[in-house]
């Protein structure tokens, strides 16, 4: 009994001394200029703000178009098809590129969109390569959503002379928003921080992005190259703080929004 | 002919797959009457009863032959509008199951989904069927709260009144008071003398009391072994089947020699 509480003590403990440890390092980083200027020459000094906005803007796009797919492949397995073959091995495929690398999935996406597909060192590049990384977490976390609604209101809706796609629009989906939501969330989180992915796909020019087309250094790239270059340590601490604290908020805030779904029942 | 059948059932199988679970039923079912629908579990009463308004299309491998006719037209073929089918033969569940909406959008659920928007029409269509449901008294000044708030014997009429809602001309029951108190069974008893005037009302009951009490024609249901598909073994007036049966099987299970 006490051996698991200390286990649970150790896990906090662990997360304590690394929020802590980069907290110390990051927080003499920290300043306006240090969020909202750009870097600054050989030395890069001044700001990580084309950073903040690149990493943004690669995870919105993402979401934006991936969310989507995910959710919709999600209704489609789950509601519309049969159990059977076909949606086992559908399954199958989505848990095994979960389980690809990141690294191997950003490699991919060099080939497969920056060079085939001649969308070059992107946003667009790497927001696809991304929706590859988050689409079986979504699909899983969405169909799971809709597994635990209950059959009974399915049954309601349908003997009152509804449609399929009425009952999943007015009933089934609305119940399992809440889940889906933390889906989303998860898949948000996963792909703010994600290196490998972006590093070869988004590209590593320092650049504020407007449109898909543009290059641009995500947060983590930028942490990467400073860490192995080891000239900046202080700026490289500062990002890995405020990448922290920026993934921490939106968590918060999501909180917030969606509530405890968890709670839910 | 001017019929007063509602349904007219001839030879009707149903299949599971491959196992047939109903072999040649045919019985009718006349309008404006309650029919009671009695048997041991597990002998395709609650099926039959949801071969009625197609339900048993949502089931993977559910098969049916032979022919069901409502007010004379063949509910399965191709071109069947099933949509308006289930609006005109309206179902409540065992378990109540209102949706987690509150107790006026459950009711207006039905109408929303059939094209009504106007909210004053929606208004009136909420009000009425509370009413005819003998619900809205108790829940009028509530109409915001979720359905799932009410009682278990509030949800089910809550049940009855989202199907009033949609303008059937048929009700289905399969066991609805079972999970019900008895203070709200008899009020649902009492509701179902009162809508009979309007509407068709069949009921598939475990109680045998109740079938007595509130039905005026009983079909009793049979499976001689749980592998072997069930029959309608006797189909006649309540009074016939309760006091005077010609079958000795129906016999055996009103006195209750086999449950």
């Amino acid at each position: 009994m006490i051996f698991l509480w200390g286990n649970g003590l150790v896990t906090i403990v662990i997360l304590a001394l690394i929020i802590g440890y980069v907290l110390v390092k990051g927080l003499p980083a920290m300043s306006l200029e240090f969020i909202f200027t750009s870097p600054k020459g050989v030395t890069q000094s001044g700001g990580i703000f084309p950073t903040i906005i690149a990493s943004i803007y690669v995870t919105g796009l993402s979401i934006l178009i991936g969310a989507p797919v995910a959710v919709g492949a999600a209704i489609y397995l789950s509601e519309y098809t049969k159990e059977g073959r076909i949606t086992q091995i559908i399954r199958f495929g989505a848990d095994a590129l979960a389980g690809v690398p990141s690294i191997v999935l950003g490699l991919f996406g060099l080939s497969l969109f920056v060079y085939i597909l001649g969308l070059g060192w992107s946003m667009l590049s790497g927001a696809l390569t991304l929706i590859l990384m988050i689409l079986p977490i979504i699909m899983r976390t969405t169909e799971d959503a809709l597994q635990a609604v209950p059959n009974a209101w399915r049954q309601g809706s349908v003997g009152l002379g509804a449609t399929k796609w009425q009952t999943i629009r007015k009933v089934v989906l609305p119940a399992a928003t809440p889940r889906i939501m933390t889906g989303i969330v998860l898949g948000v989180g996963r792909v703010f921080g994600e290196t490998a992915a972006v590093m070869f796909t988004a590209g590593l020019a320092i650049n504020i992005p407007f449109l898909p087309n543009e290059p641009g250094r995500t947060m983590t790239s930028h942490l990467y190259l400073l860490a192995t270059e080891g000239t900046s340590m202080r700026t490289a601490y500062g990002t890995a703080l405020l990448l922290m604290g920026i993934i921490l908020i939106f968590n918060l805030g999501a909180r917030r929004l969606f509530g405890g779904s968890k709670v839910r029942r | 002919m001017a019929s007063e059948n509602k349904f007219e059932i001839k030879d009707l199988d149903f299949y599971y797959s491959d196992f047939e679970a109903l072999e040649a039923i045919t019985v009718n079912i006349r309008k404006n009457t309650i029919t009671a629908f009695i048997g041991p579990s597990g002998c395709g009463k609650s099926t039959f009863l949801r071969t009625l308004n197609r339900m048993n299309d949502l089931i993977e491998g559910a098969k049916v032959e032979g022919s069901v006719t409502l007010d004379g037209t063949d509910i399965y073929t191709a071109d069947t509008d099933v949509v308006d089918l289930r609006r005109r033969v309206g179902m409540i569940f065992q378990q109540p199951n209102p949706f987690p909406l509150s107790i006026y959008e459950n009711v207006a659920y039905g109408p929303r989904i059939h094209g009504i928007k106007n909210k004053a029409k929606l208004d009136e269509i909420v009000e009425r069927s509370l009413t005819n449901a003998a619900l809205w008294k108790e829940v009028k000044d509530k109409l915001n709260q979720p359905g799932t708030d009410l009682s278990g014997g509030q949800q089910q009429r809550l049940c009855i009144s989202r199907v009033l809602a949609v303008n059937p001309e048929v009700l289905l029951m399969d066991e609805p008071c079972s999970a019900i108190d008895p203070t709200s069974t008899q009020k649902i008893e009492d509701l179902m003398d009162q809508l009979k005037e309007n509407f068709t009302i069949v009921i598939v009951t475990h109680n045998m009391q109740q079938a007595a009490r509130v039905s005026e024609y009983t079909a009793f249901f049979l499976a001689e072994d749980t592998n072997k598909p069930a029959h309608l073994i006797e189909y006649d007036l309540t009074d016939v089947i309760f006091t005077n049966p010609s079958d000795k099987r129906t016999e055996n299970y009103i006195t209750g020699r086999f449950g």
